[in-house]
């Protein structure tokens, strides 16, 4: 079972196998952005950097950038969410993601935050 | 936090009962204020539109002018017919300056024996100064530093103040009238910011927190933020001061020519006489090279204050001062300035966000129906 990776940014990254990886905001994030009524997600094919942009959230005040939480190319995006935004509040981890991509570099993955320590930071924040 | 005076951020009477209600605060206007309650900012527009929503707008300016010529005097400010506002009776005014421009959107009423101004919580220290430096020794200029301001909107709002106050009744669209509600002297106007039907109450601000519980205990009433109260006042074609209105913004320019009384125009009984006359009579005349239009995106990416408008060759032909998601239309709407030949209603252009255009079509505003109760 791979396990969610964290960064401070408040995305989150899960390998599925194959160096494939799922790309989403965390449910901290979906609660300090409010009503999602908008996503703008990266095409198929679409080179992403870690740390580089890679979609847009828009709640009902204002847009935030998301980025990149590993490098990498986008091989699917969740284009359910272009109906139903509302999925990134009510399931963040689950129907809420943005986008899945071929990982350039797996060991990037080690930079970013198991999820106790992810805890432990949003804790922190508070 | 604090202002750029360095003064301490302000609460209003109801700071504590926001906190407790679970409101994230923010500062506004030098002011720690509700921007949402838990359960967000959509569900509290959807609520104001469906039953009624209370908001705390105790931020906001309220002043008296007190005087035989009170009214005279303020009409050397506003391009509005003030000395002809019947006692009991509201009215939208605008401060001008010597290019015509807004200084602030207001509300004066006519409360008898003092005109009742309400003004923007952003403006309040220059309108007062203004005031004073205009209109004092022909009449008082009286900041109401202890009231508050509530308002109650939406189409529920009605029976809900008809069960405290049955006299609240009475009251048409823009009228007012001095009312006790639970044995509190209040001061309450049938108007608001939302397009609904609905009530402002002016009271001392120590009753404040008991009509405010008061007010929440019905079950139609639900606290709402200033999140809310922006998106409801977009959906409704509103002005936001400082935004879709201001200093480089004439009246006629910014679709106000409404609020430009038949009295103060040329040909009325007082025509001119405020800052900025003959620039926006010349426009009344004339028309003005730009307009506020509404504009609905085809898409439901929200274009938002600041984007570029082109025109279909790619010609910038305005900019976006209002824009968000419209919890009741279900879709992005914004508002903006264009090109007065781009100001027709129906007219494709484009809106630049983050370096794509998007397909925009000016509409006609407001967005929604409005429910105000004439009788």
């Amino acid at each position: 079972m791979s396990e969610m990776k964290f960064t401070e940014a408040h995305d989150w990254v899960r390998p599925e196998g194959d160096d494939v990886a799922t790309v989403g905001i965390t449910d901290y994030a979906q609660e300090q952005l409010g009503d999602v009524v908008f996503v703008e997600l990266p095409g198929v094919g679409t080179e992403v950097g870690q740390g580089g942009d890679a979609a847009v959230v828009e709640s009902v005040k204002a847009a935030s950038e998301v980025h990149a939480p590993v490098s990498g190319t986008v091989t699917e995006a969740n284009d359910a969410l272009a109906d139903n935004p509302v999925r990134v509040n009510e399931d963040p981890t689950g129907d809420g993601w943005f986008f899945k991509l071929k990982m350039s570099d797996p060991s990037e993955l080690d930079d970013l935050m198991d999820e106790d320590a992810y805890k432990t930071y949003i804790a922190g924040l508070e | 936090m604090a202002d750029q005076q360095h003064s301490p951020i302000k609460h209003t009477q109801l700071y504590d009962l926001h906190v407790e209600l679970g409101a994230r605060m923010v500062p506004f206007a030098g002011y720690q204020m509700p921007v949402q309650y838990p359960g967000g900012i959509i569900a509290e527009h959807n609520h104001t539109r469906a039953k009624a929503g209370l908001f705390d707008v105790s931020h906001m300016g309220q002043v008296r002018l007190v005087g035989d010529d009170a009214a005279v005097a303020l009409e050397s400010l506003v391009p509005v017919d003030i000395v002809g506002l019947d006692a009991g009776r509201q009215r939208y005014a605008l401060f001008t300056n010597d290019a015509g421009g807004i200084l602030d959107d207001l509300m004066v009423t006519n409360a008898g024996d003092h005109l009742f101004v309400v003004v923007n919580a952003a403006c309040k220290d220059a309108d007062i100064a203004h005031m004073r430096r205009h209109l004092g020794g022909r009449c008082d200029v009286e900041p109401l530093d202890d009231r508050a301001l509530l308002a109650l909107q939406g189409p529920a709002a009605a029976a809900v103040m008809a069960r405290l106050a049955p006299a609240t009744a009475d009251l048409v669209f823009m009228s007012a009238a001095r009312i006790d509600i639970d044995g509190i002297d209040c001061f309450v106007s049938r108007s608001g910011y939302t397009g609904e039907d609905g009530f402002e109450i002016s009271l001392p601000g120590h009753a404040a927190l008991a009509l405010a519980h008061t007010l929440l205990a019905h079950d139609e009433v639900s606290p709402i933020g200033l999140g809310a109260r922006d998106t409801l006042r977009l959906e409704a074609g509103l002005c936001l001061y400082g935004h879709d209105i201001d200093a480089t913004t004439t009246p006629v320019e910014g679709r106000l020519a409404w609020a430009l009384s038949k009295a103060r125009r040329a040909g009325g009984a007082r025509p001119g006489g405020y800052p900025g006359a003959d620039v926006i009579m010349g426009q009344i005349a004339g028309g003005a090279t730009r307009k506020r239009v509404g504009l609905r995106p085809e898409g439901r990416a929200p274009v938002r204050e600041g984007a570029r408008l082109l025109d279909e060759n790619g010609n910038q032909t305005g900019v976006v001062t209002s824009g968000g998601f419209a919890a009741t239309v279900g879709g992005p709407v914004a508002m903006g300035y264009v090109a007065a030949g781009d100001a027709e209603v129906g007219r494709r252009l484009q809106a630049e966000v983050r370096g794509k255009l998007l397909p925009v079509t000016v509409a006609k505003l407001p967005f929604v129906e409005q429910r105000y109760y004439r009788g």
